[in-house]
């Protein structure tokens, strides 16, 4: 009985009492605001990157823009996303009032586009040079090669690990808190230093988080069947 | 801008036909790859509806011979005239000339993420601008004629290899060409799935279609070919109608050769 009195009070002090529940579900929206953003950001910079990679790997064209994707990849992918977050928030925009939303959407759209950019880079240097081949001997130029033929089966081929890049990226936003961003892990950060409880507050962020991701893998799952069986 | 350049085309397309000159002209064609000299000064004229037929010992450089003729494989010195138009030249549209020149693969090459029909309308529908009806209704058309009409909503994995290879012939077909290029299209087939792509290379010819094949099938080269091409070392050793090429070779390589495959 003890045990429950104890919970309900704990669950109240943290979560009802002074709406503080608002906190979690406030942080809930900035956090999935911040991971869809900069999702999309990382898709179409990694995209833009992959492709000039790629580009330059089957015809050696392009040489600047690969040396200058090269660069951006080695430092994205060479040091912490939090490091690069405050960078982003004190340095570059250290004099400028800004959005935190809107630099965090930017630090982690940049950083995820570096790791999308090597998936589908991969995904694409994975197709059978015959279907290059295929496309430009019946008249279609590069470009169309690439969009009509190469991309969508080298999309297909990499959605497991782009929905997993998605699942990560999702997780690294909750070190936003650092430029005072009140997301979700800074939303129960926030009530755990208001009431001196932490383990309520900490738990039920955990769970939303595992929520999410498992709605995630399932998504990308049925994504995958479907795209999977329209081959069968 | 396209149009301009097709119409271009059709205009050049016209004063070759009048001149009377060969389909294709290949005038001391060479390539390199790095130290190896796959092509070694080819010269060779093509006309309107011949059949010819290249064979050789692996690595005579005659894959990269037919490569080279729609410039999949970028020649290193030498002319290509098509319908009198030179496409080794850099600042010719090499795309718009493709979409006469047909190519038939060893591994088939077709697109695993569409249906056949897909597979055999996307080209017209996007480089030649037919309605979807009018490029289903002549895909539909190309596969009665080789047997597969039921297959249209398949997908490639759902195929043998010979239904594959019939598949990719009808694709390049949908494009109207006025040349087939095929690199070893039976190389790759099981020997009871030969006999029905044969039979498709068969009709095409008998059409009186251009084609130029790159093939290991001597007795199919024997029957079908107007004219019979040896290569060796990158250069073209002899050339012969089919009786002549197989009854009486005049250098010993061919000899060789024949005496080796026969």
């Amino acid at each position: 009985m003890n045990f429950i009195t104890n919970f309900a009070d704990t669950f109240y002090l943290n979560f009802i009492k002074e709406d503080r529940w608002k906190y979690i579900v406030d942080g809930l929206g900035v956090t999935l605001q911040v991971t869809l953003f900069a999702v999309l950001i990382g898709i179409a910079l990694g995209f833009v990157v992959a492709i000039i990679r790629s580009t330059h790997d089957k015809t050696g064209k392009m040489k600047i823009l690969n040396w200058l994707c090269n660069i951006y990849l080695t430092v994205i992918r060479g040091t912490p996303v939090l490091v690069q977050l405050l960078i982003i928030y004190f340095v570059i925009f250290g004099s400028v009032r800004v959005d935190k939303v809107l630099v965090a959407v930017i630090a982690f759209g940049i950083n995820s586009g570096a790791y999308v950019a090597e998936i589908v880079r991969g995904g694409i240097m994975s197709i059978d040079a015959g279907q290059f081949e295929a496309g430009r001997s019946l008249g279609f130029n590069y470009t169309q090669t690439m969009i009509h033929i190469v991309l969508p089966q080298a999309l297909k081929n990499v959605l497991p690990a782009l929905g997993n890049e998605f699942i990560v990226l999702l997780k690294e936003t909750s070190v936003a808190g650092y430029i005072a961003l009140e997301d979700l892990t800074k939303g129960a950060d926030i009530i755990r230093s208001q009431t001196f409880s932490p383990m309520l507050p900490l738990l039920a962020v955990a769970a939303i988080y595992l929520a999410f991701v498992m709605l995630l893998s399932w998504l990308i799952k049925l994504l995958e069947r479907r795209l999977r069986n329209s081959e069968r | 801008m396209s149009d301009k350049k097709r119409e271009k085309m059709e205009e050049m397309k016209a004063v070759w036909e009048a001149s009377g000159a060969p389909l294709i002209q290949v005038k001391d064609l060479e390539k390199h790859f790095d130290d190896l000299h796959a092509l070694n000064g080819v010269s060779v004229d093509i006309n309107k509806g011949d059949v010819v037929f290249v064979v050789g010992p692996s690595g005579s450089g005659k894959s990269t011979f037919l490569r080279c003729l729609n410039r999949l494989e970028e020649p290193t010195a030498g002319e290509i005239l098509f319908e009198g138009i030179n496409i080794t030249d850099k600042m010719t549209d090499i795309n718009l000339h493709r979409q006469k020149m047909g190519m038939v693969f060893q591994q088939f090459n077709l697109f695993p993420h569409m249906t056949i029909m897909k597979n055999l309308t996307l080209a017209p529908m996007k480089l030649q601008g037919k309605s979807k009806e009018e490029a289903e209704a002549e895909a539909m058309r190309l596969l009665e004629r080789v047997g597969l009409a039921d297959r249209a909503d398949a997908y490639p994995n759902q195929l043998s290899g010979g239904q594959k290879q019939r598949i990719a012939i009808v694709r390049a077909l949908c494009m109207k060409p006025d040349v087939m290029l095929f690199d070893e299209p039976t190389s790759a087939l099981d020997p009871e799935m030969v006999g029905e792509v044969l039979a498709v290379m068969r009709d095409l010819a008998e059409e009186k279609m251009t084609m130029v094949v790159v093939t290991h099938e001597m007795a199919f080269a024997k029957e079908v070919a107007s004219r019979v091409i040896f290569m060796a070392d990158g250069k073209i050793v002899e050339e012969a109608a089919p009786a002549e090429f197989f009854e009486n070779p005049k250098t010993e390589r061919l000899q060789n050769f024949l005496a080796k495959v026969l």
